[in-house]
C-alpha cells in the first residue's frame, strides 16, 4: 500500500530513464546514504570499522566487478583475485616510481592496467566456454601468484617479497583513521556503483546479457562476441583492480603475494552466488554475508556460552560455511537479491496477499 | 586430416620441447629419463583423482570440486582406522564410509539441485568441499598421519649398464602405476560387462532416455558417487602412502583440474591421458625450463609447475575446446 | 530467514562494541594467544600453543599469577593466514583491563602485517626466533622483539657450522648450498644473509622455493638430484618439513647433509618419515627436547589436576618446550616491568619497558626451572633481540641428540651493517622517526 507507483507520472524522458523511478526508492536511498555517511561513523567502534565495514566496502566493489563478468556476461572466472593483485601491485609501483600522482589518478591507472591484463586473460573465452573456461581462469590465478612472487621488480626487490605502503594522501588529507578510510571507501564505492548500474542498463550491458543467455543467437543478430566478451573482462577487471589497490593500500597496508590467493577468489565467487548473480544489489548482500559470517561464527560459541577449543570453532566455521552455501543454493539459487526482489513485490501488494 | 592440423601442430611443438633438453645435451640422459619417469608417476597420481571427476561428470553432469576433499577424507579415514585395525580392514571400512558419504551427498545436495545450471551445482560441490574440510579435521584430526603400505621408501637404481650412474626408480611410484592400471581395468570391466555399468553409461548418454526405459536415476547417481568415492579412496591411499596424510593434501588435488579439462570433462580415458601429459609436462618444465627462465629474467626462484599445467591445458583447449577426448558440444539456437 | 540474519547481525554488532566494557577492573593481565590448530601448519602449531598456554596456567597455579596479578588468556585461530592473524590482533588488542600484554604472531607473514599497527596501538610484538630480521634495531622497530635470534642469525650460524665442518670458511669456495624454503616471508628472510656470505666465501647458492602448503616437492628434489649440492638448508614449516625429508629419502639425498632452521627440527617433522629421517640435523635454540624442573612443576600443578591443554606425551617435545620458553619470557618481561610500574595490570607500553630491560641470566634460568632449556638473554632499547646462540641436534630415529660442544653465535660484524641498512630503508619508506634511546631512558 505504501510502495506503489500510483500517481507518479513521468513527463520527460530523463525522468523516465532515471535509476530510481519510484519515489519511495529515492527516499529510501537518501535515507540509507544519510545513515551510511552520518550515523554509522558515530556509532561504530574501531574494530567494527576495521574488521567489518572496510572489508565489506572493498569486497562489495570487487563483487560488483565479478558480477559484471559472471552474472551479466556469463563467463565464469575462478581466478579473479589475480586481477586484484594486479591492481594492488600496479598501484604500489605507481606510487613508488611516480610519487607526484594523486591517489585517485593512481587508482584509475591501476584499474586500467588490471583491465588490460584482464582482457589478455579473457582472450581464451572467445574459444572456450563454461566450466572449461572456469578452470582456465584458475590458471590466471596461479600464474599471477607466481609472477608477483618471482619477478622481483614488482615488489621493489624486497628480499622478503612483502611490500609496505604508507597511508593514502588525498589533496593534503591523510587517510589513516578508520573513520576517514570508511568515508573515502564509501564515496568510491557509490561512484562505481552508479557507473556499473548505468553500464548494465545501457547497450553494453544488454550485449553482455545476450552473450550470457544465448551466445550463438546473439552473434546471429549482430552482437560481436569479441567486443562483448572482452569488454566484460576489461570492465570487470577494472573494478576488481581498483578494489585490489584499495584492499592493499587502505585495508592491509602491507601485503605479500599470498594475500590475493585462491581463497579470496573463491570468496568473491561465493559472494556473487549467495548475493545473486546478475544483480548489483546482490553483490552488496553477498559481500556483507561473506564478511560478517566468519566473524559471527567465530564469536557465536562465546556469545552462547559454550566452551569450545579454537580448533573446533574453526572447523565448525568451515562446516557451517559449506552447509550454508549448499543451503542457499538449494533454497534460493538466485541469491539474496531475489529474496529482496520478492520482498519488494510483496510490499507492493501489501496488505493484500496477491 | 585437414581439420585436425592444429592439434598435430601443437603436438609437434610440444614434442620438440620435450626432446630439447636431451638433444642440446643440457642434461645427462640418465637424469632425463628420471625426470620423465617422475613426471609419468606424478601424472598417474593426478589421473587417479581426475578419474573421479570424469566419472561423476559423465554420469550426473556435476563438476565435483569436492573430489580432492573426498580423496583426503578417504585417506584420513584409512590412516586413522589403520591405527586400530589391520590395513585391509581399514580399507574396507573406508569403502563403506565413502559409500555412505556418496549416499548422503546425493540425498542432501544433488536431489535438491536437479535441473539447476552448471555453476550452481559447481558451487554446491564447493560448499561440500568446505564442509568435508571441517568435518574431516574434526573427526580425524589435523596432524600428519601415515599410511604404511609396506613398500620400501628407499629408491633403487636400475639400468646401471645403460646409463651412467643408473636411473633412480621409486618402488612406491611403480606400485602406484600398477594400482592405477588395475583400477582402470576394473572400471572398464565394470562399465562394459555388468548391467549396472551399462545402465550408468546409459544415464551418462541421456538422462531422460535412460529414465524412460526404467533406469532409476537417483540410485544410479548414488552408485556413481560411490564408485567415485572408491576411486578417491584408492587415490587417497596411494597419495597418503607417498606424501603422508594431512588436510593440506587436498590442495594438491586442485592440480587434477587442468588434467580433467585437458582430457575432456566426460572422458575417463581423457583423465588418464591428460594426467600423463600434464605430469610429464609439469616436471619437465620445472626441471629444465625453470632454470632457463630464472637466469633469463633474474627471477627469485622457479616454481613454474604451479601454473604450467594450466598453460598446457589451455593450449590444448584452444585447438580442441572440448578437451582431447571430450564430447563435442553442439550449440543450437 | 532474513529477519534471523538481521537479528544475528545486530547482536554481533552489539557484542563486538560492548564486549570490552563488560569486564570488571580486575587484577588481571591479559595474554592474547594467536595459534593455529587447523590447516597445513597445525602439526607444528598445536604443540607450540599447548606449551605456551600450559606455562601461563602453571604461573597461575604455582605462583598465583605474576606477583599476585592473575593471567587471563584467550586463543584465536589464525590458520597461519595473514588476514585472519590481523583480524585476531584487532579483536584481542583491547581485551583485559589494560589491553593485550604482547602478541606472539607465530608467523613471519602476520608479523609483517601487524608491525605497522603496533606503532599506533603501542603493543609489543614478540617474534622470538622469527619475524623481521631487521627488527633487532629497536630505534626503528620500537615494538618488535625478535628475542633469541632472527633468520639472519640462523643462516649465519649454519654457514659457520658447515664452514667448520669443511675445515674453514675459505674451504666453502666452489661448494654448493641449496636452500629449500617455504615460499613466504618466513622462507625468504634468510636469503639476504646467504647472498651476503656467498659474496664473502664464494659458494654456489641454489634457491628452491616450495609453494604453500609444500606437499608437492618432487620437482624440487629432482633438481637437487641434478645439481647435487653439498648441503641442503631446509627452511620449511608444517607439512613441508616432513615432505622434504620424505622426498630426500625418495631421491636418495643423504639426510646427514641436510640442515634445518630451528623451526624445521621438531618431532612432527621427522616422525612421518620414519627411519628415513635418521641423520637429519637442525639448529636448536631456546628449548631442545627433554624434561627439566619446569616440566616436573607442570605435571604437579597442571596436568595432575587435569588442566593440561594437550596430551601429557607432548611434554618435553621441542615445540612444546619452545612454547613454554616463549610464555616464560613474556611473563618475565611483565615481572620486570612491574618493578618500575608497580604490581598491577600493565599496559603494552609498560610491558615494552620490561622487554627492553629484560635480563635473564643463568642463575635466573635455574630458578625458573629452565636450566638446559634456555640461553641467557639481555635486551636493551637499541638491541631488541638480546643475544642469540644455538646448537645443532640430530635425529637418531627415536630422539634428538644434541651435538656436544657446538655453540654457534652469529657474526655481528656482518649482521650489524645489514640490519642497520634494512631498518633505515624501512624507516624511510614508512616515514618513521627513529627513537632516541638515551633520551627515553634518562
Amino acid at each position: 500500500m505504501f510502495y506503489r507507483e500510483n500517481g507518479q507520472f513521468k513527463s520527460t524522458y530523463a525522468s523516465d530513464q532515471q535509476m530510481l523511478p519510484i519515489l519511495q526508492d529515492r527516499v529510501f536511498m537518501a535515507g540509507l546514504l544519510v545513515v551510511a555517511f552520518g550515523v554509522v561513523p558515530m556509532l561504530a567502534s574501531d574494530y567494527l570499522f576495521l574488521s567489518l565495514l572496510i572489508p565489506f566496502l572493498i569486497l562489495a566493489l570487487a563483487a560488483i566487478g565479478l558480477n559484471l563478468l559472471v552474472g551479466y556476461c556469463g563467463q565464469i572466472s575462478i581466478g579473479h583475485a589475480a586481477f586484484m593483485a594486479v591492481g594492488a601491485y600496479a598501484a604500489y609501483n605507481l606510487v613508488l616510481h611516480v610519487p607526484q600522482l594523486s591517489f585517485l589518478v593512481v587508482l584509475v591507472l591501476a584499474g586500467l592496467i588490471a583491465a588490460a591484463v584482464g582482457m589478455l586473460f579473457g582472450i581464451p573465452s572467445l574459444r572456450i566456454k563454461g566450466l572449461y573456461l572456469a578452470v582456465a581462469t584458475l590458471g590466471a590465478q596461479f600464474f599471477m601468484d607466481w609472477l608477483f612472487a618471482r619477478v622481483k621488480w614488482f615488489t621493489n626487490y624486497a628480499h622478503s617479497g612483502s611490500v609496505q605502503t604508507s597511508p593514502v594522501e588525498l589533496f593534503g588529507w591523510t587517510i589513516d583513521t578508520p573513520h576517514e578510510k570508511y568515508v573515502f571507501l564509501l564515496a568510491v564505492l557509490i561512484l562505481f556503483t552508479v557507473i556499473a548500474r548505468n553500464l548494465v542498463r545501457g547497450h553494453i550491458g544488454r550485449a553482455w546479457m545476450a552473450m550470457r543467455d544465448m551466445d550463438v543467437a546473439a552473434e546471429v543478430i549482430g552482437i560481436r562476441p569479441v567486443y562483448a566478451k572482452l569488454s566484460a573482462f576489461a570492465v570487470s577487471s577494472f573494478y576488481v583492480g581498483v578494489a585490489g589497490a584499495l584492499w592493499g593500500f587502505v585495508h592491509l597496508g602491507s601485503w605479500e603475494p599470498l594475500a590475493f590467493n585462491l581463497t579470496l577468489s573463491l570468496n568473491l565467487l561465493f559472494m556473487i552466488i549467495i548475493g545473486g548473480m546478475g544483480s548489483i544489489l546482490g553483490s552488496f548482500f553477498g559481500a556483507a554475508f561473506i564478511v560478517v559470517l566468519p566473524i559471527l561464527l567465530n564469536q557465536l560459541p562465546q556469545m552462547l556460552g559454550i566452551p569450545m577449543s579454537t580448533a573446533m570453532v574453526s572447523h565448525l566455521e568451515f562446516m557451517i560455511f559449506g552447509a550454508l552455501i549448499v543451503f542457499f543454493l538449494i533454497v534460493e539459487p538466485h541469491g539474496l537479491a531475489r529474496l529482496w526482489a520478492i520482498g519488494k513485490e510483496k510490499l507492493r501488494l501489501w496488505p493484500f496477499p496477491h | 586430416m585437414k581439420k585436425n592440423w592444429p592439434v598435430f601442430l601443437l603436438c609437434a611443438v610440444l614434442l620438440v620441447g620435450l626432446v630439447l633438453p636431451l638433444a642440446t645435451g643440457a642434461s645427462a640422459p640418465g637424469f632425463y629419463v628420471e625426470v620423465l619417469l617422475g613426471g609419468l608417476m606424478t601424472g598417474v597420481l593426478y589421473s587417479l583423482v581426475a578419474m573421479g571427476f570424469a566419472l561423476i561428470f559423465k554420469a550426473s553432469g556435476v563438476f565435483n570440486f569436492a573430489q580432492g576433499a573426498m580423496v583426503l577424507f578417504a585417506a584420513l579415514a584409512v590412516a586413522r582406522l589403520a591405527e586400530r585395525m589391520p590395513l585391509w580392514a581399514a580399507i574396507l571400512v573406508g569403502i563403506v564410509i565413502m559409500i555412505a558419504l556418496a549416499f548422503v551427498i546425493e540425498r542432501v545436495v544433488l536431489r535438491s539441485l536437479v535441473g539447476q545450471e552448471a555453476i550452481a551445482l559447481f558451487m554446491a560441490t564447493l560448499g561440500v568441499t568446505f564442509f568435508l574440510d571441517g568435518f574431516g579435521q574434526t573427526v580425524w584430526g589435523s596432524d600428519i598421519y601415515k599410511i604404511e603400505l609396506g613398500i620400501a621408501k628407499e629408491p633403487v637404481m636400475v639400468l646401471q649398464g645403460l646409463f651412467q650412474g643408473g636411473i633412480l626408480i621409486n618402488k612406491e611410484d611403480v606400485v602406484a602405476t600398477l594400482v592405477a592400471v588395475a583400477l582402470v581395468g576394473v572400471l572398464a570391466l565394470f562399465f562394459q560387462k555388468t548391467a549396472t555399468g551399462r545402465a550408468l553409461r546409459a544415464v551418462a548418454d541421456d538422462h531422460q532416455a535412460a529414465q524412460s526405459i526404467g533406469i532409476p536415476l537417483n540410485r544410479m547417481w548414488v552408485i556413481v558417487w560411490s564408485v567415485a568415492g572408491i576411486v578417491a579412496l584408492v587415490a587417497g591411499v596411494i597419495w597418503g602412502s607417498r606424501l603422508g596424510v594431512q588436510f593440506s593434501v587436498s590442495l594438491v588435488a586442485l592440480k587434477a583440474l587442468p588434467v580433467v579439462i585437458l582430457g575432456g570433462l566426460t572422458s575417463v580415458t581423457g583423465a588418464i591421458v591428460g594426467g600423463l601429459i600434464i605430469g610429464v609436462g609439469e616436471k619437465m618444465a620445472e626441471v629444465f625450463l625453470g632454470p632457463v627462465l630464472v637466469k633469463a629474467f633474474d627471477l627469485a626462484g622457479g616454481g613454474i609447475e604451479n601454473w604450467f599445467a594450466y598453460v598446457l591445458a589451455l593450449l590444448f583447449l584452444l585447438v580442441r575446446p572440448e578437451g582431447l577426448f571430450g564430447e563435442k558440444h553442439i550449440d543450437r539456437v | 530467514m532474513k529477519a534471523k540474519l538481521a537479528m544475528l547481525a545486530v547482536s554481533a554488532a552489539i557484542a563486538a562494541t560492548g564486549s570490552t566494557t563488560v569486564l570488571a577492573q580486575a587484577k588481571e593481565q591479559f595474554f592474547p594467544v594467536l595459534s593455529y590448530r587447523t590447516g597445513a601448519y597445525a602439526p607444528n602449531g598445536i604443540p607450540f600453543a599447548n606449551g605456551y598456554v600450559d606455562y601461563l596456567k602453571l604461573v597461575n597455579a604455582r605462583d598465583g599469577g605474576i606477583n599476585g596479578v592473575k593471567i587471563t588468556f584467550e586463543e584465536c585461530e589464525t590458520g597461519y593466514a595473514t588476514d585472519r592473524g590481523v583480524e585476531c590482533y584487532e579483536r584481542l588488542k583491547g581485551k583485559g583491563p589494560t589491553g593485550a600484554t604482547a602478541f606472539h604472531p607465530l608467523s613471519t607473514g602476520i608479523t609483517f602485517a601487524v608491525t605497522d599497527k603496533s606503532f599506533v596501538d603501542k603493543i609489543p610484538i614478540i617474534t622470538f626466533g622469527y619475524g623481521r630480521a631487521d627488527s633487532v634495531d629497536g630505534t626503528v622497530f620500537g615494538w618488535n622483539f625478535p628475542l633469541g635470534g632472527t633468520y639472519w642469525d640462523a643462516a649465519d650460524m649454519l654457514v659457520q657450522h658447515i664452514g667448520k665442518k669443511e675445515g674453514g670458511l675459505d674451504k666453502l669456495k666452489g661448494k654448493k648450498i641449496a636452500l629449500v624454503y617455504h615460499d613466504s616471508p618466513y622462507g625468504k628472510e634468510p636469503i639476504a644473509l646467504l647472498e651476503e656470505r656467498k659474496k664473502m666465501h664464494g659458494y654456489d647458492l641454489i634457491l628452491l622455493p616450495v609453494t604453500h602448503p609444500g606437499v608437492e616437492q618432487k620437482a624440487t628434489w629432482l633438481q637437487i638430484r641434478q645439481q647435487r649440492p653439498d648441503y641442503v638448508f631446509l627452511w620449511g614449516w608444517g607439512v613441508m618439513n616432513s615432505t622434504s625429508i620424505k622426498e630426500a629419502v625418495a631421491t636418495g639425498y643423504p639426510r646427514e647433509k641436510m640442515y634445518g632452521v630451528w623451526w624445521s627440527g621438531a618431532e612432527p617433522d621427522v616422525t612421518p618419515a620414519g627411519d628415513g629421517a635418521k641423520g637429519y640435523n637442525s639448529l636448536v635454540f631456546m628449548a631442545p627436547a627433554g624434561m627439566g624442573q619446569v616440566h616436573k612443576d607442570m605435571v604437579k600443578h597442571v596436568y595432575d589436576k587435569g588442566q593440561g591443554t594437550g596430551k601429557k606425551e607432548e611434554l618435553g617435545q621441542v615445540l612444546y618446550n619452545r612454547g613454554m620458553v616463549g610464555a616464560m619470557m613474556t611473563v618475565e618481561a611483565v615481572r620486570r616491568a612491574q618493578v618500575k610500574y608497580g604490581k598491577k595490570p600493565l599496559k603494552g607500553e609498560e610491558v615494552r619497558w620490561g622487554l627492553e630491560n629484560l635480563s635473564i641470566d643463568a642463575a635466573a634460568i635455574k630458578k625458573l626451572g629452565f636450566e638446559g632449556f634456555m640461553a641467557p638473554i639481555s635486551t636493551s632499547c637499541v638491541d631488541h633481540h638480546g643475544g642469540s646462540q644455538a646448537g645443532i641436534h640430530t635425529w637418531d630415529g627415536k630422539q634428538w641428540v644434541i651435538e656436544k660442544g657446538t655453540l654457534l653465535k652469529a657474526d655481528s660484524t656482518i649482521l650489524k651493517p645489514m640490519i642497520r641498512a634494512s631498518a633505515e630503508k624501512y624507516a624511510a619508506e614508512k616515514k618513521i622517526v627513529k627513537r632516541d634511546c638515551a633520551k627515553e631512558a634518562g
